[in-house]
């Protein structure tokens, strides 16, 4: 059996897989379709957080952002799995307590006020939006490259089966088969890397590989640092993205941005209590740092394998006409180019951009050639594929649905027509989630110019307008309306015009009044690291507001013990007025 | 009410600690002080770049199974623990 073909075999069944889970978990009223009926053990809901969490840039891109920032991308690492200790500490268990829908829902109770809680909608839809883009696009070129499928038709067997599971479950058909893509893209991830590790180092466990010997008796990371250096190209351990203070609001940006997320928030309504809610946190992150910890493995070696190949001894040239299929197979795809401007007929891999033959090595390829490289068997590369499928379905399902309920429950239930009926609402928040599905697959089709730019966009939303929110909503009792929503639209504001005047209005090129260049940067800090300042400013402003305007009303203040202490039951009388 | 706004401020306490040694390893072992830890060496690894990379993931997982073992322990203590 040739390649295409197991690879088709391993992702139609894994698809098979999501539709029969997707027929089983239907949605029979709004609150399975929300929350799944709240009934998700903490364990499968860390799993399904996991999944959820884990897109296709974690899959696929992540360790070759690693293998060619080295020390560098640490900010990643630390970034995308520190915000779950703030997840588990600061807003999971007190937004369970609370107890309803969504995101905006607290937001408009918590600070009575119907206008916080459209500010809220469109920050989420927004922020999600933007997030979503990336998926598509990730969905389309796995079938493209693995399946041979051109890039459309890629995205439409996608949506097909994203519209099927998330229309038909909602958030527990959502549950149950992000449960099942985890297992599938975790699989995925570790048996190549369990390969790589044992032929570099003998020792099966990445994590320890790539701290280990190799067969020559030095340390990998050292002879890492040995080749890079050599090439011309910044020591692999050492090497800073930008500067230290760069790294350390990049970090904190990215935290507080994954804290505040609303599709991942979403996840911690469906446990059964507020103790299912702390520990599903701590369950999630586990399933997380498996991958998390696997991929600095797995970018070191692949970058000392692609180093090797191509200069197996210092001073020795690979000769173009002698280069491995698996260099073939990816010059094909454009992302992978070798320009002899010397004329040798060998490739020169240096950091001089003068000398420097290998004129595009795309980082995205390292986890997808990884198994080429290493030359594992076909059906590990076909893993791959169905393991990066999963990644991104997963993700993409998880921010529908929050788009989807913050259109059906927030606008449209909670503002527009509050009587609407459970099974009317229940029919209205599947239009919107296939509605959503559309939405997003068109815009995967036909991505805006700025869909580079959006996660700044994404992060830098919630961190800046969502998680103060969340927070001060729970540890202040005396954040008031006034306070809520000038921070959230002080924090907003302040991010989009500096990611804005740095990549240009709505990212159109040319209006960057302040140009991208690094020497324009407040403290050096990038435009995707700004989230963390926009959080100060919207913390900031909230609480100097909050001071010099009235106090919350009685029923938001019983609003605020409820959700802080586990034990009171009394449902407090909730109301929300413009 | 006193019951309760004792609990909280364990509960506050015990945010703050938790936090405390999140900022540690992460922020301050990972990234401030990387340079003098890369000094120390683990096995193949530097440290600061061990903890920038490995370290502070393993100490968040832990961390947050700490938090909520000793939350459950206040909630009982306190006697607010979910019916």
């Amino acid at each position: 059996m040739d390649l295409q073909t197991i690879t088709y075999i391993i992702v139609g069944l894994t698809f098979a897989l999501y539709v029969a889970i997707a027929i089983w978990a239907r949605a029979a009223s709004t609150g399975e379709f929300y929350v799944a009926g709240k009934g998700v053990h903490p364990v499968l809901n860390g799993m399904a957080t996991a999944a959820d969490w884990m897109s296709a840039a974690s899959f696929i891109s992540m360790a070759g952002l690693i293998a060619f920032n080295g020390y560098g991308a640490s900010v990643f690492l630390m970034g995308w799995t520190g915000g779950y200790v703030l997840l588990a500490m600061l807003l999971a268990p007190y937004l369970r307590k609370y107890g309803k829908f969504t995101v905006p829902e607290f937001i408009g109770d918590r600070f009575y006020s119907r206008t916080a809680r459209i500010v809220a909608v469109v920050c989420l839809i927004l922020a999600s939006l933007t997030y979503v883009i990336g998926q598509m696009k990730g969905i389309g070129v796995a079938f493209s490259r693995f399946l041979e499928m051109d890039f459309d038709h890629g995205l439409y067997v996608g949506m097909g089966i994203v519209f099927f599971y998330a229309v038909l479950g909602g958030m527990k058909g959502i549950t149950y088969t992000q449960i099942a893509q985890y297992c599938v893209l975790i699989f995925a991830y570790t048996v190549p890397a369990i390969f790589i590790s044992l032929s570099l180092t003998g020792n099966p466990v990445p994590q320890l590989g790539l701290g280990g010997k190799m067969a020559d008796g030095s340390y990998l990371l050292d002879k890492l640092d040995l080749i890079v250096t050599d090439l011309g190209f910044k020591e692999y351990t050492t090497a800073v993205m930008g500067s230290q203070l760069n790294m350390f609001v990049y970090t904190l940006s990215l935290m507080i941005g994954t804290a505040g997320l609303p599709h991942v928030i979403a996840r911690f309504f469906t446990v059964p209590s507020v103790k299912g809610a702390r520990s599903s946190a701590g369950w999630a992150l586990v399933f997380i740092a498996i991958l998390y910890t696997a991929a600095p493995a797995v970018g070191a070696m692949a970058r000392l394998n692609l180093t090797t190949t191509i200069q197996p001894e210092p001073g020795l040239h690979l000769a173009y006409d002698e280069r491995p299929q698996w260099f073939r197979n990816w010059e094909k795809t454009g992302l992978l180019e070798f320009e002899d401007k010397n004329g040798d007929g060998r490739i020169q891999y240096v950091a001089d951009e003068q000398k420097n033959e290998m004129v595009k090595v795309d980082r995205d390829i390292m986890v997808l050639a990884n198994p080429e490289i290493a030359k594992l068997p076909d059906w590990v590369i076909a893993l791959v594929a169905a393991g990066g499928l999963a990644a991104a379905l997963s993700t993409a399902a998880g921010l529908l649905l929050a788009i989807a309920s913050s259109i059906s429950h927030d606008l449209l239930k909670g503002v527009f027509t509050p009587t609407i009926s459970e099974k009317n609402e229940l029919l209205a928040s599947r239009i919107t989630m296939g509605g959503a599905v559309i939405v997003a697959g068109y815009l995967g089709l036909h991505p805006p110019d700025f869909a580079a730019g959006t996660v700044a966009i994404a992060f830098g939303l919630a961190a800046s307008s969502l998680f103060p929110a969340l927070m001060m909503g729970i540890f202040s009792r005396r954040m008031n309306k006034a306070g809520a929503i000038s921070g959230m639209l002080a924090g907003l504001g302040i991010t989009l015009l500096y990611v804005f005047q740095h990549k240009g209005v709505m990212f159109i090129p040319g209006t960057a009044f302040l140009g991208g260049m690094e020497e324009n940067w407040f403290f050096g800090i990038s435009p995707n690291a700004f989230g963390a300042v926009g959080a100060v400013v919207n913390f900031t402003v909230a609480t100097l507001v909050a001071r010099v305007t009235a106090a919350p009303p009685a029923h938001v203040q019983d609003l605020v013990d409820y959700i802080r202490i586990p034990g009171i039951n009394k449902q407090v009388r909730l109301e929300t007025s413009g | 009410m006193s019951d309760n706004s004792n609990y909280w401020k364990a509960n506050l306490r015990l945010v703050l600690f938790c936090l405390a040694i999140w900022f540690t390893v992460s922020y301050l072992f990972g990234i401030i002080l990387v340079e003098p830890l890369n000094a120390i060496r683990l096995g193949g690894y530097k440290l600061g770049f061990w903890f920038a990379q490995q370290g502070s993931i393993y100490t968040f997982v832990i961390l947050i199974f700490f938090y909520a073992w000793r939350m459950n322990v206040l909630d009982r203590k306190f006697g607010v623990h979910e019916k």
